[in-house]
């Protein structure tokens, strides 16, 4: 129904860390089509599945790392509907496995990793703005749009920078200069315009 | 020439006699000294071996940093742990590990400082500053390796001499010094809260201990 494709996209964690990875995936815009979304749908709110049999630190917030299950995650339509943004089957070219996100998963490669929401069972088009998982837990630290912004440090560390991982241990010196939409301006600036990015951080 | 038959025979007999005869409190410190000189070497050499032959996963400069924090405060707790268990099972030779104990601690603040500095922002000095004045969990930090670095270099027998009484003065800010880094790392971690909250509660088991003493100080 969707051809697969490899995308080879930056992926910058808001915890100031970024990574270059092979995703293989479609984009979220062809399966957007295929329902047609009318004039209401301003929202696109996901959702993780639920089963803390498979995932047992859902059950348990203190094993789960402290944040709210399931977890939930959303986009503006216009930004769902860019073709960057990417429904992931798969990295290294082969299926995900299940702590990347099996079976399927979010890629939005100019925001923080965060928003790459994971195991999604559900999408839903809405007409207002969604909750989102690390939003409610600290408003003031991730915000729902999550662009990278080099300009506007989180409230613990900087993001003008990032550590970038890749092989080689300890000694592999790699501390680069963060771009404004990880890099991707081109392509999703527009989408941003007459916006206060500090603000809508 | 000493026969295999001659070597079992001296080591049956040293065994022998340790068992009988009561080791000597040198003895005894000796000993413990010598276990937590390889209780806290050896995993720090195994932790870097490690990370430089890129075996500690994908982000070892993560790993390198928390595993040396967090092993500084254990040593902290563990320093404050052994004047009360010298108490409760009368063995007053213990207290003759704690300065070791407490180098320990700042030996593993010292390498937490460097991977931060090295690894983590890779002597970028203006983002170092930067860093260590914007954010609260490092400003603190830093503040706390400060101390423990006066606490470490006023541990030296002729220093310790000259303070007199204000060695004991300075000294009692360990308390402090616990406590302040235990809310560094709290407030350094993004959700999970209950490895911190077990931290401050053996802070408050270890400064339970100095009710009386904390108390006359206020």
């Amino acid at each position: 129904m969707f051809p697969l494709e490899e995308r080879i996209y930056r992926m910058r964690c808001v915890e100031a860390w970024s990574m270059v990875i092979p995703w293989v995936g479609f984009s979220l815009a062809s399966l957007l089509k295929k329902v047609a979304p009318n004039s209401r749908a301003k929202y696109v709110a996901f959702e993780t599945l639920y089963d803390p049999q498979k995932m047992p630190g859902q059950e348990n917030r203190r094993l789960g790392g402290g944040i709210r299950y399931p977890y939930v995650e959303g986009l503006r339509i216009d930004e769902a509907m860019n073709p960057l943004t990417l429904m992931s089957v798969g990295l290294y070219g082969k299926t995900l496995p299940p702590q990347n996100g099996a079976p399927i998963r979010l890629v939005v490669p100019w925001k923080y990793g965060f928003k790459g929401i994971k195991s999604i069972v559900g999408i839903k088009l809405l007409e207002q703005q969604p909750p989102t998982t690390w939003n409610l837990l600290a408003a003031k630290e991730y915000g729902f749009y999550a662009n990278v912004n080099p300009n506007h440090d989180h409230p613990r560390w900087s993001q003008a920078s990032e550590r970038r991982i890749t092989s080689g241990g300890l000694f592999s010196r790699n501390r680069i200069a963060t771009l404004p939409f990880n890099g991707y301006g081109e392509e999703v600036a527009a989408l941003y315009q007459g916006m206060d990015l500090s603000t809508y951080y | 020439m000493v026969t295999v038959k001659k070597l079992r025979l001296y080591t049956r007999v040293w065994i022998y006699q340790r068992i009988t005869k009561p080791m000597k409190n040198n003895n005894k410190v000796f000993l413990l000294k010598s276990f937590i000189h390889l209780a806290a070497l050896l995993p720090l050499i195994n932790l870097y071996w490690q990370a430089f032959a890129d075996q500690l996963g994908a982000d070892p400069v993560e790993r390198v940093i928390h595993f040396t924090g967090i092993g500084s405060l254990n040593l902290l707790l563990i320093t404050l742990c052994v004047s009360p268990l010298a108490k409760i099972i009368k063995q007053g030779y213990l207290l003759q590990t704690r300065r070791l104990l407490g180098l320990y601690a700042f030996v593993y603040a010292v390498f937490h400082l460097i991977n931060f500095l090295a690894f983590e922002v890779q002597f970028d000095g203006a983002l170092f500053i930067s860093e260590v004045i914007k954010r609260p969990y490092i400003t603190i930090g830093m503040a706390a390796f400060i101390l423990l670095s006066l606490l470490a270099i006023t541990s030296l027998n002729r220093l310790k001499r000259k303070m007199g009484k204000s060695w004991q003065t300075l000294h009692n800010y360990s308390y402090l010094l616990v406590v302040v880094v235990t809310v560094h790392f709290y407030w350094s971690v993004k959700s999970e809260l209950t490895s911190p909250l077990l931290y401050f509660l053996l802070c408050f088991i270890v400064l339970a201990f100095r009710l009386k003493k904390l108390k006359r100080s206020f």
